[in-house]
């Protein structure tokens, strides 16, 4: 009884310590993102001795920061809706017909998702240009869908799987066409999983880098791009790094909190 | 009227229904008697447009509809498992087939409201399904097929999940609910004991292929085979191999039961024997057909006893209202009603059954 109480007022420090190491660079970040630059290289403070917007104002200002921000926005975007609304009749077909060779099928899509960009970055580059098509958003909206859509395909599989086959054919019986019914009654019952599947979507588009860099200049540029390349004549600025960095955070963790409660069933594609 | 011509279902290899026809009248209500696996669903699905049958046509009235889209077809359906759009409240559930029609509000809230009312929904309406008990659930699922107002009505065990009172009352108010509307009414069951409370037609399935279809108690009383007596029986059918020599029945020539009226006229030779478990009891009044058997288990069940018993190698059960408390591994003096006392031939065919 009494080690049982102990372990129990015990238990919180495993957790804290290691929720503060997770968010001790977070911290820093953020910390770093108020100071100056001379602050930040010349003293070690755990709090802004001069605390300062400066470094934000910089970025909201300056159009090759913050149309990095746009970039990466449209293009995310564009790969989301892209991917969603491709996978959502693929996953439909997986999760309800049988045909030749679906599970082969269904396997490989998977294996796309686990293809290094790298392999990828030559001949996307190389197919691209021969379309005209480098340096837009929509390159690298496509291109991200070689990793999305079978991410997508293999989330919305799992929840579709979860509706009974039987409210499909209930909604037939009803007298629901096809069309009808997927949009009417059968999206409702799978909207968390869509969600889920647009959230996987968008943060893999918001944090890869390789691919879009590759495939865009200066007109599409993306945010992650801007932030490894801005090493400028008067050196580094750390400070104005360390806010792009914090408002790169900001939209994953906004979305992250619309699909808080399915996010696990995300990670096991749906299938729990 | 709906017609089966000839209908076969295949999945891959394996058949799931062989050639099969079938007539079911307007206004008629019609039990599908199986156990599980028999093709109870496969069948309604083939009527309902929901499968394609592999050869064969299916007609309603008069028309041929192989191949029609459910969608065109006048169908309402109701499953073992409660099926209901979870996202949809009960009032939009119900009213969903209406709604598709583009019936008029009115209409729709017209018919609704007294769907709900038959079915006991009425303070659910605002309700989602999954708010709701299984019983609720299902009644949804019940007034939907109402509102429907559809000419061919198809139950596949709609009450199996039901607790038992539920099942009762609802059992009951099925046909009544559904016979004004003057649809073909399909029920598929496992349970003997439901074919026989709904009364109307039953078809006996077994393995894929209809082995009887007429009056429900017809098909209970005069099976045209042994396979149908089987599936007509809970629990099973006792059954013995007899030779049959002028007035009594006999096994290894020693004389066993006496020939009832009803099976005097059958031809002297081998056959098999079968009753009822209820039309075995303990030795009392009448012991003209009195035999000895040995005990195996007593299992009670409230009111009534199920008495495993032995006889000359074949497993019979007893089944006798009252507790009758029988130490097991005993010989008893049970008594057999001969008079509904049913006959087959070699290959299962009916030769004598009640009059």
């Amino acid at each position: 009884m009494n080690a049982q109480a102990k372990t129990r007022n015990l238990s919180w420090i495993v957790p804290t310590l290691y929720i503060l190491f997770l968010l001790l660079p977070i911290y820093w970040l953020v910390n770093m993102s108020f100071k100056t630059n001379t602050e930040i290289t010349a003293t070690f403070t755990l709090i802004p001795q001069a605390p300062t917007l400066r470094n934000y104002q910089v970025i909201f200002t300056d159009p090759a920061w913050y149309s990095g921000y746009i970039n990466s926005i449209i293009y995310v975007v564009l790969n989301t809706v892209i991917s969603v609304t491709a996978a959502l009749p693929a996953a439909y077909a997986f999760s309800r017909y049988r045909f030749l060779g679906d599970k082969h099928l269904f396997f490989w899509l998977l294996t796309n998702r686990m293809a290094p960009p790298a392999v990828f970055a030559l001949p996307f580059f190389q197919l691209y240009s021969a379309f005209g098509l480098i340096d837009t958003h929509i390159a690298v909206a496509i291109a991200h869908c070689l990793f999305n859509v079978p991410l997508a395909v293999w989330i919305l599989e799992g929840f579709m799987s979860g509706v009974p086959k039987e409210i499909d054919e209930t909604a037939y019986i009803d007298g629901y066409s096809f069309p009808k019914f997927f949009v009417k009654i059968f999206m409702p019952l799978i909207a968390s999983g869509i969600g889920v599947a647009a959230f996987f979507c968008f943060m893999f588009s918001w944090v890869e880098l390789l691919i879009a860099r590759t495939l865009t200049t200066t007109d599409a540029k993306p945010i992650a791009a801007t932030m490894t390349r801005t090493v400028s004549a008067s050196g580094m600025d750390w400070g104005v790094l360390a806010a792009a960095g914090v408002l790169t955070i900001i939209p994953g963790a906004l979305v992250i909190w619309f699909v808080r409660n399915y996010i696990a069933k995300g990670f096991a594609l749906g299938r729990v | 009227m709906l017609e089966l011509k000839d209908i076969t279902k295949a999945v891959g290899g394996a058949t799931h229904i062989h050639p099969t026809s079938l007539v079911l009248e307007r206004g008629s209500l019609n039990v599908l008697l199986g156990p599980t696996l028999s093709g109870k669903t496969t069948l309604m699905r083939l009527m309902a447009g929901l499968d394609k049958p592999t050869t064969g046509s299916v007609w309603f009235d008069g028309k041929d509809v192989t191949g029609l889209r459910v969608q065109d077809r006048s169908v309402a359906m109701v499953y073992q498992q409660f099926i209901n759009y979870p996202a949809l409240t009960v009032y939009e559930n119900i009213a969903s087939p209406m709604r598709v029609k583009g019936a008029d509000t009115a209409a729709i809230d017209r018919a609704v409201k007294k769907a709900a009312e038959l079915l006991k929904l009425t303070p659910y309406l605002d309700r989602t399904p999954l708010n709701l008990s299984g019983g609720q659930q299902q009644r949804t699922a019940l007034a939907r097929a109402i509102v429907k107002n559809a000419s061919l009505v198809l139950l596949d065990e709609p009450l199996a999940n039901l607790d038992y009172k539920l099942r009762e009352e609802l059992r009951e108010e099925l046909p009544k609910i559904f016979s004004e509307s003057g649809a073909i009414f399909v029920y598929a069951t496992t349970e003997p004991s439901e074919a026989l409370l709904l009364g109307g037609n039953t078809a006996t399935l077994s393995e894929g292929r209809i082995t009887q279809f007429g009056r429900t108690i017809d098909v209970y009383r005069r099976p045209s085979d042994l396979l149908t007596a089987r599936t007509f029986a809970d629990p099973p059918l006792n059954t013995i191999a007899l030779e049959k020599r002028g007035d009594g029945f006999a096994i290894g020539g020693k004389p066993v039961l006496p020939v009832p009226g009803h099976l005097k006229h059958m031809a002297d030779g081998p056959m098999t024997i079968a009753f009822h478990p209820h039309h075995l009891a303990p030795a009392g009044r009448d012991d003209s057909a009195a035999l000895t058997v040995r005990t195996a288990i007593s299992e009670i069940a409230g009111s009534e006893s199920f008495v495993h018993v032995e006889f000359e190698g074949n497993r019979w059960v007893m089944l006798t209202p009252g507790i009758l408390d029988i130490e097991p591994d005993s010989e008893i003096t049970v008594h057999v009603d001969t008079r509904h006392l049913m006959a087959f031939d070699a290959a299962g065919r009916a030769i004598g059954t009640a009059g």
